[in-house]
């Protein structure tokens, strides 16, 4: 009897403890969401989402060039790295065994290991130098590289789940090999492989780094994918260090703005698991 | 005498060097249940995906030796069409997650992108769920999804499946072996009312359900034909020694 007390003794402990940390790690993370949001809401309204940068010490600038701008880079970004990223994960998946695939799964895990600011420098060098402008379409082409690995692996990975029998039963029905890739499996792993994709979106969303020297910023709305393009985080980053107040609150607006669209995506993404 | 559809000379089959089917020489009559017995591991899988050209897909893994449809060497017929012709269902169910009854039905011309006129696909659809004995239970219910279905009905879809094709001949590797007593049954009697139509190859280790089902039987042991005849005279008076050990349980 008294062993079983015990346990239950010991039981509780662990749990208090476990909930302890839990908490210590949660707190902050409420604390810094709760921040942005207090800061954040406060500095949005509809005209700051419609309108440009005032011009300094004018009232009632927006930051409308910076979300067309980010919404811009990440469908460049995503229209460039999801074919490749998807048809090298299908790639991965059909030829697990080849000297091809050994190779692309290294530079995958490469490239998960490279630090932005690298992929940056180097759209720098070959983009941005060799047009000889800041453009929307280097930043794109830097957080495309970006999105690459998240979108091969998972592709990968979910391809791998997917029973052999499903496989079998497709090509035992004289489907050819490559119907049933596209057709069968495919399609089987969709909601996994949508979830890749929105889940390297969520990781580009955020980034300055490789942004600085590609993209660069622009204080006007600019729609030409070769030029110079404002984006939430660029903004965020020169707002956020300048001296005036004014732009500390239309910094902590676009980070708001931002949150709430990366959460959002986390959101479907999580929906998507689910399913 | 039975007329041969399907025939196997000297067939042989390796997974890398590995030699698991050795010199089978086998003749099935058509329009007939024959079964396929033998311990596991003897190679019955590896024999009937031999004969819808399907072993060939795994990597490392050849034939020697040949298979007759029709007197018809298939190694010389395009895979696909082999296979349309000599359909097969697999000891797990396993109808496609992302389509409908209906879907799963027609996958064999969908999936191949073969177009078909809306009634002549209802045609199909209406005739294959008929003879796998499963209209009524799901003609209400042809649009959900096919994997809502219990495991013998998800069974009793994949024979739709493969019949929709209209092949000659039906592979069948333990149906039955992933389901209930009930569904079981059900696919036994299923089989009986097909071999009107089609000719039938069914791996079973359940030596009642040859007895009920098949009208000749083949015994296998470590990858060699020991013996084949009509499953009557096999089940009362076999010429093998292994054969009576095998069916009388002695070992397996
Ligand atoms: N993919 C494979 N790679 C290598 N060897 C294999 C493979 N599949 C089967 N084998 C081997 O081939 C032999 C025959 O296997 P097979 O699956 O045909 O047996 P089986 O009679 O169907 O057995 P069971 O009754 O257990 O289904 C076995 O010795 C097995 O180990
Ligand atoms: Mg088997």
């Amino acid at each position: 009897m008294r062993h079983t007390k015990f346990r239950i003794a010991a039981n509780r402990i662990f749990q208090g403890i476990i909930i302890f940390l839990s908490f210590i790690i949660i707190v902050p993370l409420f604390l810094i969401i709760l921040h942005i949001v207090v800061n954040g809401i406060s500095a949005i309204n509809w005209q700051f989402l419609v309108s440009l940068p005032a011009p300094m010490g004018e009232k009632d600038g927006g930051i409308a060039n910076a979300i067309v701008g980010t919404f811009i880079i990440i469908i460049i970004s995503s229209i460039l790295a999801i074919p490749v990223g998807v048809l090298s994960g299908i790639f991965l998946y059909e030829y697990k065994n080849s000297k091809l695939s050994e190779v692309i799964r290294m530079c995958v895990e490469v490239l998960m290991g490279v630090p932005s600011i690298v992929l940056g420098i180097i759209a720098y060098l070959w983009i941005v130098l060799s047009f000889g402008s800041f453009s929307a379409l280097s930043g794109s082409i830097a957080l495309s590289i970006m999105m690459l690995p998240v979108i091969i692996r998972t592709t990968e990975e979910t391809l791998c789940l997917i029973p052999d029998t499903l496989r079998e039963a497709s090509l035992a029905l004289g489907v050819p090999y490559y119907r049933t890739i596209l057709k069968v499996i495919v399609p089987a792993g969709f909601s996994g492989i949508l979830t890749g994709i929105l889940l390297s979106i969520t990781r580009i969303a955020g980034e300055t780094a490789p942004l600085l020297f590609t993209s660069f910023g622009n204080p006007y709305m600019n729609l030409n994918i070769f030029k110079p393009t404002e984006t939430l985080p660029h903004l965020i980053y020169v707002y956020a260090t300048s001296p005036y107040k004014q732009w500390h609150n239309a910094a902590w607006g676009a980070s708001f703005i931002l949150v709430v669209f990366v959460l959002g995506l986390n959101f479907i993404t999580k929906i998507l698991v689910r399913r | 005498m039975n007329k041969t559809i399907l025939k196997t000379k000297k067939l042989s089959a390796y997974f890398g060097k590995e030699k698991v089917l050795k010199d089978i020489d086998l003749s099935f009559p058509e329009k007939k249940v024959t079964a396929i017995m033998g311990p596991s591991g003897c190679g019955k899988t590896t024999l009937i995906r031999c004969i819808n050209r399907m072993h060939e897909l795994i990597p490392g893994a050849t034939i020697t030796g040949n298979v007759y449809l029709h007197d018809e060497n298939i190694s010389a017929l395009n895979p696909i069409l082999v296979r349309r012709k000599i359909g097969m269902v697999f000891q797990r169910p396993n109808p496609f997650p992302t389509m409908s009854i209906y879907d799963n039905v027609i996958a064999g011309y969908k999936l191949n992108g073969l177009r078909l006129p809306k009634d002549e696909m209802n045609t199909i659809v209406e005739d294959s769920l008929k003879k796998s004995a499963m209209w009524d239970e799901v003609k209400d219910t042809l649009h959900r999804k096919g994997s809502f279905l219990s495991g013998g009905q998800q069974q009793r879809l994949c024979i739709a499946r493969a019949l929709a094709m209209k092949p000659e001949v039906i592979l069948l590797d333990e149906p039955t072996s992933a389901l209930d007593p009930k569904a079981t049954s059900k696919i036994e009697e299923l089989i009986v009312e097909l071999k009107d139509t089609v000719t039938i190859l069914i791996v079973t280790h359940n030596t009642a359900q040859a007895a009920r089902v098949s009208d000749f039987t083949a015994f296998m042991y470590v990858g060699e034909l020991i013996e084949f005849g009509n499953t009557s005279k096999m089940f009362t008076v076999p010429d093998n020694k292994m054969t009576e050990e095998y069916l009388t349980g002695k070992f397996g």
